[in-house]
């Protein structure tokens, strides 16, 4: 299954490493990992996606929670939870129409246009990553020249 | 406040945690803290390899159970000291390693004798600490020898650059502190330890087994009491040998690859298992889903990570292992629940015992394994303490010498690191000088270490080294006899070196002991001895270790003596 985890961890150099260095160690894998400094500066908020069967996501986090720079973790139910993740696009222009097609599909799924050239254009757009997926599908057929993603950044809705 | 250079705080901050002795080797980038031994009343004992000063600190940590301390310089220094401190970490065992580091402006150059030791070490520390300012030292070490020593305890790596060593700053020694995300201790859920309890009395074929954590949290009283109380026959794992009296009626000693016969056997009868302080190791328990099925497991441990990690359990209790089985002990005190008839298990289970102890194969010769560990065992008194080397001589210590004194017998049952009992042997002699310290030793893992014998000779350390020597790496020959057809590939030793020379060359004693006379004399004169002594035991090259549970194979099926 995929998980949606979030650490509170304290905001020092090296942090990172261990984090990412544990997941290397016990065999575990990272699909995707997004870090930000928190509303108090001390902390950083790590978000990572992984995959694993649920006794594996409960070691994980068990194995997380045991590292002493780790205030917090949590394995988020992501019912429960706003995620998001910010992609780009430059996707390839062949033919006149192309520009407005990709104009159209980016507006399908709330996306931005920018940098519009005669042969390319970016489209930078930000959802849940099934969505993201579902647009890369459809922008396929244009021709995807490059594409860049910041990994998912979750918070737990509140009260629940 | 007081202003002083950052050596000098470490100093003052190590003599604050009650240190008196440091194994450590001096180099460049250490020498400002290797000056401060001048002005404090720390005794520092000189290694001639950095990887004995991290054993001699893991020896004395599990003695003591307060953390050992080591110290190596930078770089190879360093590096030489990571595989101590993974010896360390895969046995939870408390120790503080002071590394030298290059100057702060010089860390990243590829500076002379720079290594990111902070990096190498990450996987096998349980907290490393680089102090970039001479201020931050005394909270660092306060904050170090706390992480080490509660909990789960384990290895602290504590790197300081020349210059934050050297440079002076108003230092303030704290009482308190915080680490916000450290919560060693959990108070054991009482609902779950009597959810135990009504697993424990409603099975049929009981069982304890208790692991290393039992010997680190001192639960002897505690394991006995429970035992005794329910009638329960209690195996150990390897690393935790000896924490239950091996000549208890109840006792059936280790399981595992060379676990007792009747201890394997009646594990895998059993329908109901209180695992205390252990991770189901490979070695301990080979695999075991051939029996999980039916097996219902309680595990108490103090690291909640290791529920679940390796097995899956019917009833979990999170806590220092030690608080747990007092409350139980407690609940079946207020139950009134004492088994006094021997039930068919525990008859069964006697009968095992007694089967196995008459009908156990042994080496036929006068120098036997068995017949040698035996001896020692009726020689020693009861609270010398003993710790092993890694290989054959390990598993027939773990096999034929029983621990009568709780929390005697200590090794590298983690990581298996060849070379620790020597210098382990060493440090928990200088924990606990009064009583008679043995390494029983093979020469494979005796001479990965045997330069120690320069420091318990100039240090006056008089540790005997029980050296059985087949001139063979000998758990390997037996793989290869075993597995590969007799192929016999880089396994022959020589008769290289003469240990009796060896020994006297460093100023040591050296006997040779080949009759089980020679022997008990041998072990009474060391015994009485005010110098280290190696006693010297040649023995049949070609003797295995059995039984033995070929691996990734199940507890049943044991290889026996032919």
């Amino acid at each position: 299954m995929w998980a949606i985890l979030t650490l509170l961890v304290e905001n020092k150099p090296g942090i990172l490493f261990k984090v990412t260095h544990l997941f290397r160690s016990r065999n575990f894998n990272i699909d995707s990992i997004a870090v930000g400094v928190t509303e108090n500066p001390e902390y950083s908020r790590m978000t990572i996606t992984t995959y694993g069967d649920e006794k594996q996501i409960e070691q994980i986090v068990k194995q997380l929670d045991k590292m002493i720079d780790t205030i917090e973790v949590k394995h988020l139910d992501e019912h429960k939870t706003v995620y998001r993740e910010l992609s780009i696009f430059k996707i390839k222009l062949s033919n006149a129409n192309d520009s407005m097609e990709v104009n159209k599909l980016a507006n399908a799924y709330g996306g931005k246009i920018h940098d519009v050239k005669k042969d390319s254009i970016m489209v930078e757009l930000t959802a849940t990553p099934d969505q993201i997926r579902a647009f890369e599908e459809l922008a396929k057929p244009f021709g995807i020249l490059e594409v860049a993603r910041t990994g998912v950044a979750a918070l737990q809705r509140s009260g629940v | 406040m007081e202003t002083m250079t950052g050596a000098r705080a470490l100093m003052v901050a190590m003599e604050k945690e009650g240190v008196k002795e440091v194994f450590g080797l001096p180099g460049g980038a250490n020498l400002p803290m290797y000056d401060e031994f001048a002005r404090c009343d720390i005794r520092h004992i000189l290694v001639r390899h950095e990887q004995s000063a991290a054993h001699m600190a893991d020896g004395f940590g599990r003695v003591s159970r307060k953390p050992g301390v080591c110290f190596a310089t930078s770089g190879p220094g360093a590096t030489n000291i990571l595989t101590g401190i993974a010896t360390a970490q895969a046995d939870s065992s408390p120790m503080i390693a002071v590394t030298g580091q290059v100057p702060v402006a010089m860390i990243g150059k590829d500076a002379f004798q720079e290594s990111d030791i902070i990096g190498m070490a990450n996987p096998v520390v349980k907290y490393a600490f680089q102090p970039r300012t001479p201020d931050e030292i005394p909270s660092v070490v306060r904050k170090g020898f706390y992480i080490a020593e509660t909990g789960r305890p384990g290895p602290v790596l504590i790197d300081i650059p020349k210059d934050v060593q050297q440079k002076e700053a108003s230092m303030v020694f704290p009482d308190e502190f915080k680490i916000r995300g450290y919560h060693p201790w959990t108070d054991p859920d009482i609902v779950h330890v009597e959810r135990a309890i009504d697993l424990l009395l409603s099975a049929e074929r009981p069982i304890i087994l208790a692991g290393g954590g039992t010997i680190i949290s001192s639960a002897f009283a505690e394991l006995q009491s429970i035992a005794e109380l329910l009638m329960i026959p209690v195996v150990t794992t390897f690393k935790g040998k000896g924490a239950f009296p091996e000549n208890h009626p109840l006792s059936l000693g280790p399981i595992g690859m060379h676990g007792h016969a009747e201890a394997n056997k009646m594990m895998t009868e059993a329908d109901c298992v209180l695992a205390i302080g252990t991770r189901f190791s490979d070695r301990s328990v080979g695999t075991f889903e051939a029996f999980e099925k039916r097996l219902k497991i309680i595990h108490m441990d103090v690291d909640p990570a290791e529920i679940g990690k390796n097995q899956t359990t019917s009833v979990a209790v999170v806590g220092d292992v030690r608080a747990s089985l007092r409350i139980m002990v407690k609940m079946l005190l207020q139950k009134a629940v004492k088994r006094t008839e021997e039930n068919t298990w525990i008859k069964h289970v006697k009968e095992t015992k007694e089967y196995w102890k008459e009908n156990l194969k042994l080496h036929p010769g006068e120098m036997g394994a068995a017949k040698i560990l035996r001896k020692l065992r009726e020689v020693l008194p009861h609270e010398s303490i003993v710790t092993t080397e890694v290989g054959q001589h390990q598993m027939w210590a773990s096999l034929f010498y029983d621990v009568i004194q709780p929390g005697t017998f200590f090794s590298s049952t983690g990581l298996g690191t060849m070379g620790w009992g020597f210098p382990a042997a060493i440090g928990a002699k200088v924990a606990k000088p009064d009583v008679p310290v043995v390494d029983i030793a093979g020469d494979g893992s005796f001479s990965m270490t045997e330069n120690s014998l320069a420091t318990a000779v100039l240090e006056d350390i008089p540790v005997i080294v029980f050296l059985l020597n087949n001139f063979t790496l000998g758990m390997v020959a037996q793989w290869q006899r075993t597995f590969y057809d007799r192929r016999m590939i880089g396994v022959d030793q020589g008769k290289c070196p003469d240990y009796v020379k060896l020994a006297e060359s460093y100023g040591a004693q050296g006997i040779r002991a080949q009759s089980m006379d020679e022997l008990d004399k041998a072990i009474k004169t060391a015994l009485k001895s005010d110098v280290a002594t190696v006693i010297d035991i040649p023995i049949d090259p070609e003797e295995d270790v059995l039984p033995f549970v070929a691996p990734g194979t199940s507890l049943a099926d044991m290889i026996l003596p032919s």
